[in-house]
């Protein structure tokens, strides 16, 4: 049964993964003309001469992503590339592999991002529990307010005003993720330790917004199963008042909490692109933007697919863990 | 025995105002709940005063948007007075103007106030003349200075462009775009959603999964895409349109959910059955029993979907893949400040943002209120 469900899920995961590889490709493809026309028109307004060389590069290119080739051709050379090679194209404007620039960067942007959501669980969880069982008290008030608050700000907003009140209270400037001195150094304890004094500026921007929505979800769910009657029960037979609440409403309150990876995970992608952006952060953010500015379309629409993919994968994984923690889901 | 005619009202002691309560319509009841909900008021209040505001943005603003003071480069905001430094109360408010000189070595302005030079603040004074909605010309302004004096509220930017004014202009295209998007995703999300519930089994299936596609897809890098694709040389107006459809084309799956999920829920209904036994024919159908039933609903999702509009028009004309210079959004307001050297020595610029989060704000405050008065019946008792 368990194993039919997730071998369902499965299935249904990779073909989201095609249809999200067409959309990337589509994308690949939006832009009139193929950048090494582009390309070419640039070089001899600068006034170079197109040497043999050059020439035979361009040619080598072209042949080898099939450009002018009718759509699902040069689709499937693409695909093709990626799941046999792991060959993403060629990155016009880095003059390298895409492959070569995405992963690193990717890896950053799943740090922030996970790191965000455990942010958010952690700091939601307890606010959201004392909203629930002191409900229309003072703090539960407060909570409400910052709650929308933080739902009202644009993350890259919330962003700049860190920045300036960095600046202003600290005089440091909170952008990249680790000082410079270690910016192409490899991984070492002290660049660690550097990294997560750096971190903590793009999670909390990140996710608030997450959070006020969290615990807001965390409070009705509490609140619902509060008012059901097995609670009342519980409470008229003499249970304790925190054995009570721990031990059944907040396991299934705690639920949501999983599923909420579903669409978290694909709203703390997009925010980091942005959230990268304005804090110059050795993410995805910056370069998925100059990719698009600059056509550089291998590049821009390799990330969207690997982004696409992210999310599906995240999915998968929570609802497996949902089916594993919460008994009442029927595999069908 | 009682010859006179029983009056329900008395037998079971309810008094007249009850009675009001039961003979209300629908839309009666909503707008009773809704004005209880005080915030949700206080969001429409704030938010028709926007909305005054961008339509008759010519008029409130004290400069033309692109008007350039080139002596008032990142000249800070003007500070509001009544009192001079003599300790005289003037009833007429005034500012302060400025002097600057240019630091040598970083080769930026700093401004000084200058005490000596008192602007009165007038009130319907005239300015720079303006053709309101392209039709009316006037130069009558709702406050300014006198020729030869200057204004600036929020301060100038990197162009020495009064931030005030542009502020007022911006919130025309800002509002609007999140209106006209909201307005597009909603009619995409009716019917993709209708067209879902409705009729079930296989169109059903593929609607969903299209949607779940969309909706399990990380949203801003798709709106960079497909905004970065938008070709440089169309006019604004092109532009925006482009953006309003990019915008609805990704944002219509939320309401076409929960439309689907209300159809779902009410179509098998008692008064839906009876209307098909009846004879209706499905188009009368969805007119007549189902639409009424969901208007309400539908108004409170999509004003809660405004804010989301908001925040990606907002966000992509930050990174600058949104709208672009000529048009004056929010969002290409404050993409001034991505510059860090910017920000740090002219955090007004950050002022557009404010307007952002009360609007945000308020229509999520008044979509709460909706959401709570879209279904009067819910608690008749309170």
């Amino acid at each position: 049964m368990f194993f039919d469900y997730i071998v369902r899920r499965l299935l249904i995961g990779v073909f989201i993964i095609f249809i999200i590889s067409i959309i990337s490709f589509f994308i690949i493809q939006l832009p009139p003309g193929d950048y090494l026309t582009t390309y070419l028109a640039e070089l001899s307004a600068e006034g170079q001469r197109i040497t043999p060389a050059v020439e035979q590069r361009i040619d080598a290119l072209r042949e080898r992503y099939g450009l002018g080739d009718p759509f699902h051709v040069q689709y499937f050379s693409w695909i093709t590339g990626i799941i046999l090679r792991g060959d993403f194209g060629y990155s016009f404007q880095w003059n390298s592999p895409v492959s070569a620039i995405i992963w690193g960067r990717l890896g950053l942007t799943l740090t922030i991002s996970v790191s965000s959501l455990f942010f958010s669980w952690i700091v939601a969880f307890p606010i959201g529990f004392y909203s629930a069982v002191k409900q229309y008290s003072i703090p539960d008030y407060i909570f409400t307010f910052f709650g929308f608050l933080g739902l009202s700000i644009p993350n890259f907003l919330l962003a700049l005003v860190l920045l300036f009140l960095g600046y202003q209270q600290f005089g440091v400037v909170f952008s990249g993720l680790y000082s410079s001195e270690f910016a192409g150094e490899p991984w070492t304890r002290e660049k660690f330790v550097d990294f997560l004094r750096h971190l903590w500026v793009p999670v909390i921007v990140l996710g608030t917004a997450g959070t006020a929505a969290l615990i807001r979800v965390m409070r009705n769910n509490l609140l619902d199963e509060l008012q059901k009657p097995y609670v009342m029960t519980a409470r008229s037979k003499g249970l304790s008042e925190f054995r009570l609440l721990l031990k059944y409403p907040v396991r299934i309150a705690i639920n949501p909490f999983l599923s909420t990876v579903g669409w978290m995970l694909p709203f703390l992608l997009s925010g980091e692109i942005i959230v990268g952006t304005v804090l110059s952060l050795p993410t995805i953010g910056p370069v998925l933007l100059e990719s698009l500015l600059g056509q550089d379309m291998y590049l821009a629409g390799s990330f969207v697919f690997l982004l696409g993919v992210l999310t599906v994968v995240g999915t998968l994984i929570s609802d497996i863990l949902l089916a594993l923690v919460d008994p009442r889901i029927r595999y069908d | 025995m009682d010859q006179n005619p029983v009056q329900p009202a008395e037998v079971d002691g309810r008094a007249e105002e009850d009675e009001e309560f039961y003979m209300a319509s629908q839309w009666q009841l909503m707008w009773w709940k809704f004005k209880k909900h005080k915030i949700a008021v206080t969001a429409v209040l704030i938010l028709l005063l926007f909305f005054g505001v961008a339509i008759f943005a010519d008029f409130v603003a004290p400069y033309q948007p692109r008007s350039r003071h080139t002596g008032r480069v990142l000249a800070p905001p003007h500070s509001i007075n009544f009192l001079s430094e003599e300790g005289g109360f003037n009833l007429r408010p005034f500012v302060y103007g400025f002097d600057y000189s240019i630091d040598m070595q970083t080769g930026s302005r700093i401004y000084e106030v200058d005490q000596d030079n008192k602007i009165p603040i007038y009130f319907f004074v005239r300015g720079e003349e303006y053709e309101l909605w392209g039709v009316l010309s006037s130069d009558l302004h709702l406050f300014g200075t006198e020729e030869g004096g200057e204004i600036f509220l929020l301060g100038t930017d990197t162009m020495g462009r009064d931030l005030f004014s542009q502020i007022v202009f911006g919130a025309r295209i800002s509002l609007s775009i999140a209106l006209l998007g909201v307005v597009f995703s909603g009619l995409l999300g009716m019917i993709m959603g209708g067209i879902s519930g409705y009729f079930g089994g296989k169109i059903d299936n593929i609607i969903q999964r299209v949607s779940e596609i969309l909706r399990s897809f990380p949203t801003i890098p798709l709106w960079m895409a497909l905004s970065a694709a938008i070709p440089p040389q169309w006019t604004p107006v092109q532009e925006y349109l482009g953006i309003v459809l990019i915008l609805s084309l990704i944002g219509w799956t939320s309401l076409g959910r929960e439309v689907r999920g209300k159809i779902l829920s009410i179509k098998n209904e008692d008064f839906v059955t009876s209307a098909r036994l009846d004879g209706s024919s499905t188009p009368r159908i969805i007119r007549l029993h189902l639409l009424p039933s969901m208007v309400s609903h539908i108004i409170a999702s999509l004003t809660l979907a405004i804010p989301r509009m908001i925040i990606a028009e907002t966000s992509l004309s930050f990174i600058g893949v949104g709208l672009t210079r000529p048009a004056i959004s929010w969002g290409v307001l404050l993409e001034q400040s991505q510059q860090t050297r910017h920000l740090i020595s002219a955090p007004w610029l950050l002022t557009p943002g404010i307007f952002v989060v009360i609007v945000i704000l308020s229509f999520n405050f008044m979509g709460d209120g909706l959401r709570d008065a879209a279904d009067p019946y819910s608690s008749l008792t309170e």
